[in-house]
């Protein structure tokens, strides 16, 4: 099945099909390019984009009067002095433009008096969030820009195609080699630009809201092709990720959106409000940021006074049952078939890796520092610093992504196909249609939980030296176990085969991160050090990451380095 | 009650090849067939090809299968703890196993 090459050419290489991808690819095609969208997944269906329970945050100024400016000045003040300032402001200042495209496109956005609907969320000064009704907005979104790709030519789409490395010629990146699931088929793609939309790392945690292919991709392949990080110590946990009981049918960040709408009571194992305790004193509204409401569960935990599977409860006793129905319709219905009342009962929630504000180092253009490679959405690095304010994760999506096809295409139209010695391909050809690799009988779905254990242990909320350098060791262990070599590959749809170039890139971006927290020596964000447990203003600086040989290096920079312009 | 489900899979690589494999998988109440399946990669059978993308949230609906003859996503039907027998979708061309070409042709790599 794999002894014959595919080869494909394209002006724009879009790797992910998410809503950084989907509208990368309609920008460069409007350009007048031929766009190539890979999804390792279907096309619109994976990735965190239709994950979205609610919240997309814009200055459109709908409800009340609002300016870029000011969405801006909370997301620095969110990202504890470590955002990029010019990404930060290029996510602020583009928000609202395009939700306004969205919108064009059929979104169907909340509104209230004819006019969109926006919601109040933790950090925001006004109310900003713009959602689709009933915890619709991710698939909603995802709908809309699916429709927009399939309506606007010059791009051709091909699902279960996973992109295994990027090819480097001359220092720039002019391609990628990919597994097609289907048929086991090597996949040799020729492209002027490529931009990675591959989203982030949560699926490397125990406790995530990850979709299965969110284990970091993006990342590996920039580090692999000599594209810096920046950034990788700052994982979001989210603080009240559905814990008990157990639910399905349900992402388990939906009770986001019910806080939005209705408050809650957030109450440890004894019944008692607590995150008064922990700087900021909630009663019946919803403002602790993310990074500290879940370092103040995770105390609570640790001083013994947690909920029975080890969370704090969330309270929505207080609300009538018409006010649930009228905020949440079908999705109370869905809860009952859960077997939850929420008039009756608490639910329980614990923090869950939910985002990544790491990634790839990308000026404005979201153009990387390797010619030929751009990066959009949550592969791009800096925009939120320390921890994310809400919301910001759908609109960098979107107005990254859309940075990224035009940058892209002004790249394709400018450059001409490169061509390259056969020979660069070796290395990774053989991973796809070489030799197998003895270990076979590794199982594969058993080491991704072992892998996800350790990174929680290890290096989940609360990190200390001890637990960053059992997990570096065991991290490095088990690079050494899964070998150089893939399993056998002569099966269609081989997860197993799968799960090891995963583990390729897992491991990697995992050391990435727990290295990266290692040096850390403060608490800053969703950076939590009990050794460290104060910010430290030496410390207000992004470290960056580059992968030198097998090793990955991490530097810190002697100044201050969150830039310029106000 | 018992407290395990005998999970029936059909596994091959052409439809009329294939096989029911008999899985026993231990079972708790709540739990979703694609538990029931991904538990099985991880502790019986790590080749055994199935597809999904967000893990039981019902947002990606790329896990649909025919359970006990009825067309379900895997992630929204309960396990029981009894028998069930999974089968790839009858009406799209097979894969390998419970996975099927559901994409339309548009957006599948090679049409």
């Amino acid at each position: 099945m794999n002894s014959e090459l595919v080869q494909v050419d394209t002006d724009v290489l879009v790797i992910g099909s998410g809503g950084a991808g989907m509208y990368a690819a309609i920008e460069a095609a409007r350009a007048g390019c031929r766009v190539f969208l890979a999804d390792r997944s279907l096309i619109g269906r994976g990735g965190a984009t239709v994950m979205a329970q609610m919240t997309v945050a814009a200055a459109l100024g709908s409800e009340v009067p609002d300016h870029w400016s000011h969405h801006r000045d909370d997301t620095l003040t969110a990202g504890r002095g470590l955002c990029d300032e010019r990404l930060a402001g290029l996510l602020c200042e583009q928000g609202p433009d395009c939700i306004r495209e969205m919108e064009t496109w059929g979104i169907g956005w909340a509104r209230k008096d004819g006019r969109i609907a926006q919601a109040m969320a933790p950090g925001h000064d006004r109310p900003r969030c713009v959602y689709v009704d009933f915890l619709n907005t991710g698939p909603a979104l995802s709908k809309t820009l699916r429709a927009a790709v399939n309506r606007t030519t010059g791009i051709r789409k091909a699902g279960d195609l996973c992109i295994i490395d990027l090819i480097v010629a001359d220092g720039e990146v002019v391609g990628a080699v990919a597994l097609h699931l289907g048929s086991d088929a090597a996949v040799v793609i020729a492209a002027k630009a490529t931009i990675i939309a591959a989203g982030g790392l949560t699926k490397l945690f125990q406790r995530n809201s990850a979709s299965a292919n969110m284990g970091g991709d993006g990342y590996a392949l920039a580090l692999r092709c000599g594209a810096p990080l920046v950034d990788m110590e700052f994982v979001q946990f989210f603080p009240i990720g559905h814990l008990a009981p157990r639910l399905i049918g349900m992402d388990p960040i939906m009770w986001d959106p019910f806080r939005y709408k209705l408050g809650g009571r957030l109450l440890n194992g004894l019944m008692q409000e607590f995150t008064s305790r922990y700087g900021s004193d909630e009663r019946d509204k919803y403002v602790l940021t993310r990074d500290l409401a879940s370092y103040a569960i995770m105390k609570e935990v640790e001083a013994g006074r947690g909920s029975p599977h080890g969370g704090a409860y969330l309270s929505f006793r207080h609300c009538s049952e018409h006010a649930l129905r009228e905020a949440f319709g079908p999705v109370i219905d869905r809860l009952a078939a859960n077997n939850i009342d929420l008039t009756k009962m608490d639910i329980e929630v614990a923090p869950i890796a939910h985002y990544h504000m790491g990634g790839v180092v990308a000026a404005d253009c979201m153009q990387t520092p390797v010619p030929g490679l751009f990066v959009a959405g949550e592969t791009v690095g800096g925009a939120n610093g320390a921890n994310r304010l809400s919301g910001n994760a759908i609109t960098e999506a979107l107005v990254f992504g859309r940075q990224a096809g035009r940058s892209a295409a002004a790249r394709a139209k400018s450059t001409p196909l490169r061509s390259y010695k056969p020979d660069t391909l070796k290395p990774m050809l053989s991973l796809l249609t070489g030799e197998s690799s003895a270990h076979n009988n590794v199982n594969t779905a058993q080491m991704m939980r072992d892998l996800q254990s350790t990174m929680w242990e290890g290096v989940g909320p609360l990190r200390t030296e001890a637990k960053l350098l059992h997990a570096i060791a065991t991290l490095e262990e088990m690079t050494r176990q899964i070998g150089e070599l893939p399993p056998h590959g002569r099966k269609a749809f081989d997860l197993q085969r799968l799960e090891w170039f995963d583990f390729r890139n897992m491991l990697l971006v995992a050391r990435a991160v727990a290295q990266s927290a290692l040096q850390r020596e403060e608490s800053r964000g969703a950076h939590q050090r009990e050794d460290f447990p104060a910010a430290s203003p030496e410390w207000r600086v992004n470290q960056r990451v580059q992968l030198r040989g097998d090793e990955l290096s991490i530097t810190k920079p002697q100044r201050a380095a969150a830039t310029v312009a106000q | 009650m018992t407290n395990f489900a005998t999970l029936k899979v059909w596994c091959g690589s052409s439809p009329d090849s294939g096989h029911l494999e008999i899985f026993v998988v231990p079972f708790e109440p709540g739990q979703s067939v694609l538990d029931g399946l991904r538990w099985i990669r991880a502790a019986k059978d790590p080749t055994l090809a199935i597809r999904f993308s967000c893990i039981n949230a019902n947002a990606c609906k790329e896990c649909m299968i025919e359970v006990d003859g009825k067309t379900v996503y895997a992630c929204t039907t309960r396990l029981i703890p009894g028998e069930m027998t999974l089968k790839p979708l009858p009406n799209k061309r097979l894969v390998r196993d419970l996975v099927t070409e559901i994409a339309p042709p548009a957006e599948r790599f090679g049409g």
